[in-house]
């Protein structure tokens, strides 16, 4: 399959602080390809330079054939935005914003309030669509933000971490989304700093840190990296002090990392047989009741580890 | 072009939609118009200008019907508000006064001016050539006090105004009667003169106040014609503050970026938002004008130069706009600056005190303020001038607007639309 964009050696400096450092990658078309990294690693100036908003200070990318540097308008046509923070104006309504942004990437007429309707159905936005946008729930002005970025049916979709700050039921529903156009055969290229996110949606992955790819492959190329290391999922029950457990089994010889996030703590050993003792023997110290235990192959979070030595989290 | 439009017309939308803004934009004039026409008494039955005992010196060299006729106007009963008239002798005196700034007008009616209107035996011998001598009535304007001249102006226009259609209408049924062979050239010129007393009383020299006791076609000046355009343009800074303010309020939200990625030039995106301030202010104006006309019973005065005078205000405050905002840091920033900057306009450009009880240096100054001269073309308007008359404000207005635009597109291309 031939590659719709292509990443060379793309650099941004601000003064003497460097944002991205040289990256390369490039991206099938009709693949998800997830840029996963902390925050501050870089992603959003990548997507900033990809989407021709800032210029690159060194290197060069090709969408569709054509130059972010020497052919921004080209670029433009091709490619549709989620940006991360919500871009929508807050006092018109969904409909309104929509055919406003569909004008402004030249639709018009009858195919449209055609196409608006298409997205609002898409985005299960169709009953709430004459109401001002500053009366929706933060999820509902995400599903919005995101119909944007599809009106005019770009052949390639960046979406900046469209997942962040809101509720388990739009995020899965933003997830679906996604699959549900690169099923129609958009390719998307799709930031986040959420593990299981790129793990779900793509094959292939960058991981960017500090502003340098460090990471580069297919979920099963990259976590080969790691070696054999497992991943022990520890439940509590919602009382019990996770991070303060997360930081005492990070001394055990057996812990190379300990992670806490909502009432559990993710454990990175080389061995779950083995570190499970330790593990179990700590919580009770504490008097804290392991409530269950799920143990898991290598994963993104493990790479992550492997190469900065800091949880995505951190 | 297309998109320049777009944009604009989203942002007319979006501000009409701000119920804060709209408060500010519309009801705030509104009120206050109706504030200071309550105070000045607009809207009672006795109400008057605004304006009175105007200082004018009249220098009569003519001392015969008409010249004596406009003396008594001006110490008339129903002037004797408005004006405050002195006599002098010496032409030479009279200008100084305006020179020194201690009179409004100087009024020097020559010798010969009655002579010179009234028709003569040898008018009527030889028709359409007037042997005559033209003598003119010298109106010496002191230009400091640009509104009170005008009035003095105005009346010495209507003046002569009614005087020519008295002398034309007493011509002609003269002529129709030595043509009818009824009277003869010398007893025409031994007739009376017109009844020109009557027709130029000054009650009915249209130079009334009140519009509720004007007669005919008058030339009126409404104080509400000065406070109301006024109480507008102090808002319309507002306005255009704000506009300029939603560029950095686009930044700051995404929404300009969002529209820099899309395949629309920067330019158009700056054109749209400065076309979205222009037609967001040019309504405003107009609803304002269109309410004070609907409610008040205000009249602006000639349409074409009210809509002229409204678009090249409109302008000159987004330049002023434009700057702002390309000066700031943060929309709270244009917010704090254009708010003091609205009133420090308002104050030097007359929206509250009139500019006449200024200091000659301060009126000098106001002329940086869109305020001075939009005002200066209202009261032109309001005093019967038309479109034709407002030629060097609409000029200023419009060079004021293209000069500030050029320094705030320079100021924007050198922070980068984008940066944050």
């Amino acid at each position: 399959m031939a590659s719709i964009l292509e990443v060379q050696n793309l650099v941004k400096k601000y003064g003497d602080f460097t944002a991205v450092d040289g990256i390369s990658f490039d991206i099938q078309e009709g693949e998800i390809f997830s840029l996963l990294g902390p925050n501050g690693a870089g992603k959003t100036t990548t997507i900033a330079m990809l989407s021709t908003l800032y210029a690159p200070t060194a290197g060069d990318a090709t969408i569709g054939g054509h130059s972010i540097t020497r052919e921004p308008m080209e670029v433009r046509r091709v490619i549709g935005v989620v940006p991360q923070d919500i871009a929508l104006y807050e006092d018109l309504t969904a409909r309104e914003n929509l055919v406003f942004w569909g004008r402004m990437y030249g639709l018009s007429g009858k195919s449209l309030h055609a196409r608006v309707d298409e997205v609002l159905e898409q985005i299960g936005l169709t009953d709430r669509s004459k109401n001002r946008v500053k009366t929706y729930s933060g999820g509902m002005k995400r599903r919005v933000n995101i119909g944007v970025g599809l009106l005019h049916k770009p052949r390639m979709l960046f979406m900046d971490e469209p997942t962040v700050g809101i509720d388990p039921q739009s995020r899965r529903a933003i997830l679906d989304t996604v699959k549900e156009l690169n099923r129609q055969g958009m390719t998307v290229l799709y930031t986040t700093h959420y593990m299981e996110e790129a793990e779900e949606l793509s094959v292939r992955v960058g991981i960017i840190d500090h502003g340098k790819l460090i990471a580069l492959g297919t979920q099963k190329e990259l976590t080969r990296q790691v070696g054999q290391t497992e991943t022990l999922i520890l439940h509590l029950g919602e009382n019990d002090d996770a991070p303060t457990l997360a930081a005492a089994l990070t001394g055990l010889p057996q812990v190379l990392n300990a992670d806490a996030a909502d009432h559990s703590i993710s454990v990175i050993t080389p061995s779950a047989a083995d570190a499970l003792a330790g593990v179990v023997s700590r919580a009770n110290e504490r008097g804290i009741k392991i409530r269950s235990i799920d143990i898991r192959e290598p994963n993104l979070e493990a790479v992550f580890l492997h190469l900065t030595g800091r949880a995505l989290r951190d | 072009m297309l998109k320049l439009l777009l944009i604009g017309f989203k942002d007319l939308r979006v501000a009409f939609r701000d119920r804060a803004a709209l408060i500010l934009m519309l009801a705030a004039p509104f009120v206050l118009t109706l504030g200071l026409g309550l105070v000045t008494g607009r809207f009672s039955s006795n109400s008057n200008s605004g304006f009175e005992n105007i200082p004018v010196v009249i220098v009569n060299q003519d001392q015969q019907a008409l010249g004596n006729l406009l003396v008594e106007i001006f110490n008339s009963e129903d002037l004797v508000d408005l004006v405050e008239p002195s006599l002098v002798a010496d032409p030479e005196a009279a200008r100084r006064s305006i020179d020194e700034d201690t009179a409004a007008a100087a009024i020097i009616i020559p010798a010969g001016f009655t002579e010179s209107i009234l028709p003569r035996a040898e008018d009527f011998a030889s028709p359409g050539k007037s042997a005559s001598q033209s003598v003119q009535i010298e109106v010496y304007l002191n230009p400091s006090r640009p509104t009170s001249a005008g009035i003095i102006q105005s009346i010495v226009d209507e003046f002569l105004s009614r005087v020519e259609e008295a002398r034309l209408a007493g011509l002609t049924s003269t002529l129709q009667l030595i043509r009818s062979g009824r009277i003869t050239p010398q007893q025409a010129a031994s007739a009376p003169p017109p009844d020109l007393r009557a027709a130029t009383s000054a009650a009915t020299l249209a130079i009334a106040i009140d519009s509720s006791t004007a007669q005919g076609e008058t030339v009126q000046f409404d104080a509400l014609a000065y406070i109301a355009p006024g109480m507008a343009l102090l808002f319309l800074m507002y306005t255009v503050t704000q506009g300029g303010r939603s560029i950095l309020a686009e930044r700051a939200q995404g929404t300009l970026s969002r529209l820099l990625i899309s395949p629309t030039h920067s330019a158009q995106i700056l054109g749209g938002k400065v076309f979205g301030i222009f037609l967001t202010g040019a309504a405003q104006m107009l609803i304002l004008i269109g309410a004070s006309s609907l409610f008040f019973g205000l009249k602006w005065g000639d349409p074409l130069g009210v809509i002229a005078l409204v678009l090249a205000s409109v302008v000159g405050a987004t330049g002023w706009g434009m700057l702002i905002t390309a000066l700031a840091r943060s929309p709270n920033q244009v917010s704090t600056v254009g708010t003091a900057v609205m009133l420090i306009f308002g104050i030097l450009g007359g929206s509250f005190i009139n500019l006449e009880n200024m200091p000659p240096a301060v009126q000098t100054f106001s002329r940086i303020t869109p305020n001075a001269w939009s005002l200066d073309g209202f009261t032109t308007l309001g005093l019967g001038g038309t479109l034709a008359d407002l030629g060097v404000q609409i000029t200023a207005l419009l060079l004021m607007g293209a000069v500030l635009f050029g320094i705030a597109v320079l100021l924007f291309g050198r922070k980068n639309l984008v940066q944050k």
